[in-house]
């Protein structure tokens, strides 16, 4: 640990005032759909349609969903790469989601992070591992070009990861060591928050395992906080705190890991828990499959009222009117379900 | 852990049985595999002869390029006229190799200037999109609706055609294809992930554009700059023989076809035309193989 990191840590203090680090409301992030010779707005894709979560320092937040849920669009808007289209993204009490680029590339770039699916595609083919790793502190004029030498062994050697070979390109990498690069970058900025995009689905197995020890092993050293993006239930598991399950841009419950899984509320969240496979041992009762009918709605016609009652086995009448609320029925355990 | 200068160990090249004693250039990959295309190297060869005479014309050539011996008009090639002369008496081959000097120039300048047009455009409509992108390309699509050789015709006769008006003649209506391709280069870069980290990191876009994005597109681009010389060559001949390129006594491969497009020329001098032709041909072709030998090479998938 070098002197910045302590700096930094001490500055948070004074910024303790709530315990949240990032606190996300009503986020709406909608695609225009343009059509015609003039490209008029003819309707949107609603990706993210309405996301309320709270995230607290330390804590790792898992986000699941079916594919083209907007989970991964929800990661890219809370890190600005997309413009929201409406909502707020409060990190370190301050509301983050209007302000320009520059005053998000002085300010609040340093501090959050992200992590990307594809690790053949989210390293320069035609950069070294040095000048990947020194572009964010070159960016950020961080150190001087020798101390910059030591932060990016440094780095290296905290992803574990051979600091002889800091003169090679991407293309001469596995895909876990490439994802261990990607760690590293973003972690030369000392961030707070790293926001992880699926960082293991494009992985094998055995490399998943050591990608995610690797992640909760510098959490607790850097005192980072994640927010996990995935489609598989049973990594999410693994690493969070708290979970959130999103269908079609909302977020359909939150709770505890422990709550979740356990005792899954929401009937969509009932369904994708019954589709996690597990060994069967001999004499055991076979589980009840959920299975969900038909396909996930477009996101640019998204169903009236509750957005799921369209493939719910619970469904009622009133959910294709009422949309349903976001409300707590236990404690810390938030579903959006007429049925609760 | 900060020791400079490290030793690869067995024990590394167990871990990773890819690793050598030195790391894989994207360079020498580039160049083994440009290598392994016997055309593209041929290509590179004749190119690289064709060029070397060119810049060195006047320590090569055994005359001047103006020199003239009306005794020895029409002769055929022998030892003192290696390719033998024109209706003048001047010596072929001199004129030959002068007129490389014009006609490479010619390509290689308008290139340039074409890339450095059609590079920017391309690049702010692809990096920035929205309302940039669709001014600029219906601007391009304005340019590639006129005909352009008629407007080079037009020009040619208004301004006078010297080296200088030809290459901006020329790089002035040949960058809309490269601005195309560029364009289509960064509407897919942008959106790459290792792009994306580098704005989470917060790198600026100019950076992002010139350090990320462009470098990746280089490839195709040299593909077609390097197609694109080949036929700006061929567009210069072809203004010459018209007689609307650079004028005599200045010599140019295209100026050399249109003097030796003359019935008695044809018949008692038929090496004449032959030889200026062949060089036209055996140049484009060379273009044209080398091209496709950077288009094997650059392309990036055969790197991963």
């Amino acid at each position: 640990m070098n002197g910045t990191t302590i700096e930094k840590k001490s500055l948070l203090k004074d910024n303790r005032d709530s315990d949240y680090i990032l606190e996300v409301n009503d986020l709406k992030k909608h695609f225009p759909i343009k059509a015609g010779f003039l490209q008029k707005t003819v309707g949107s894709i609603k990706a993210v349609d309405g996301l309320s979560f709270k995230v607290k320092k330390g804590e790792t937040i898992g986000l699941v969903g079916e594919s083209g849920c907007g989970k991964s669009t929800a990661g890219r808007t809370l890190i600005r790469l997309y413009e929201p289209t409406s909502g707020e993204i409060i990190f370190k009490g301050r509301n983050i989601s209007n302000i320009g680029e520059g005053e998000l590339r002085r300010s609040v770039r340093k501090d959050i992070q992200m992590v990307f699916q594809d690790p053949y595609a989210s390293l320069n083919p035609r950069k070294t591992l040095k000048s990947i790793l020194s572009e964010p502190m070159i960016t950020h004029n961080l150190y001087g070009s020798k101390e910059r030498q030591e932060k990016i062994q440094d780095l290296l050697d905290k992803v574990g990861f051979n600091p002889l070979f800091i003169n090679r390109y991407p293309h001469e990498f596995s895909g876990g060591q490439r994802q261990r690069i990607g760690i590293a970058r973003a972690l030369a900025l000392n961030p707070d928050m790293i926001i992880a995009d699926e960082p293991v689905s494009a992985l094998d197995v055995s490399i998943q395992a050591q990608i995610i020890n690797l992640m909760e092993d510098l959490q607790e050293e850097l005192d980072l906080t994640y927010v996990f993006i995935s489609h598989d239930l049973s990594v999410v598991r693994h690493i969070s705190d708290r979970v959130g399950v999103m269908y079609l841009g909302k977020i359909m419950e939150f709770a505890s890991k422990k709550d979740l899984y356990e005792e899954p509320l929401h009937p969509y969240t009932q369904a994708l828990m019954s589709a996690v496979p597990v060994p069967k041992r001999k004499g055991a009762q076979a589980r009840e499959r959920i299975i969900l009918k038909g396909d996930l709605p477009s996101p640019a016609n998204p169903p009236q009222g509750c957005v799921f009652h369209t493939r719910c086995p619970a469904a009622t009448p009133m959910c294709s009117e009422q949309i349903p609320s976001f409300k707590e029925v236990k404690k810390d355990h938030f579903v959006a379900c007429h049925l609760y | 852990m900060s020791q400079s200068n490290v030793e690869i160990t067995q024990e590394d090249l167990q871990l990773n049985p890819n690793l050598k004693d030195k790391p894989d250039t994207l360079t020498r990959i580039f160049f083994q595999k440009f290598m392994m295309n016997k055309l593209a190297v041929i290509g590179a060869v004749v190119l690289f002869i064709i060029i070397l005479s060119a810049v060195f014309a006047p320590i090569i050539s055994p005359y001047s390029f103006e020199q003239m011996n009306l005794i020895d008009k029409l002769k055929p090639p022998s030892s003192d006229y290696w390719l033998g002369t024109d209706r003048y008496g001047r010596d072929i081959f001199t004129r030959l190799l002068f007129g490389g000097q014009v006609s490479l120039l010619v390509g290689f300048g308008s290139v340039l200037g074409a890339l450095i047009i059609g590079v920017s455009v391309g690049a702010l409509a692809g990096y920035y999109g929205g309302i940039i992108d669709a001014i600029l390309m219906r601007f391009v699509d304005i340019v590639i609706s006129i005909p352009s050789f008629f407007l080079l015709i037009t020009i040619v006769t208004i301004f006078d055609p010297s080296v200088g008006n030809l290459i901006l003649i020329f790089a002035l209506t040949s960058w809309t294809s490269t601005a195309r391709l560029v364009r289509g280069e960064f509407l897919t870069l942008r959106s790459r992930e290792f792009v994306l980290a580098s704005k989470t990191i917060g790198t600026k876009s100019y950076k992002i554009i010139f350090s990320h994005i462009l470098p990746n597109a280089m490839g195709p681009i040299i593909v077609s700059a390097t197609l694109l010389v080949g036929s700006v060559i061929l567009a210069e001949a072809a203004l010459s023989y018209f007689g609307l390129g650079i004028s005599p006594p200045t010599a140019t491969w295209g100026n050399m076809l249109q003097d030796a497009q003359n019935y008695t020329v044809m018949k008692t001098a038929p090496w004449y035309p032959f030889f200026p032709g062949l060089l036209i041909l055996l140049t484009v072709l060379s273009f044209n193989f080398i091209g496709d030998g950077l288009r094997d090479a650059l392309d990036p998938k055969a790197i991963e």
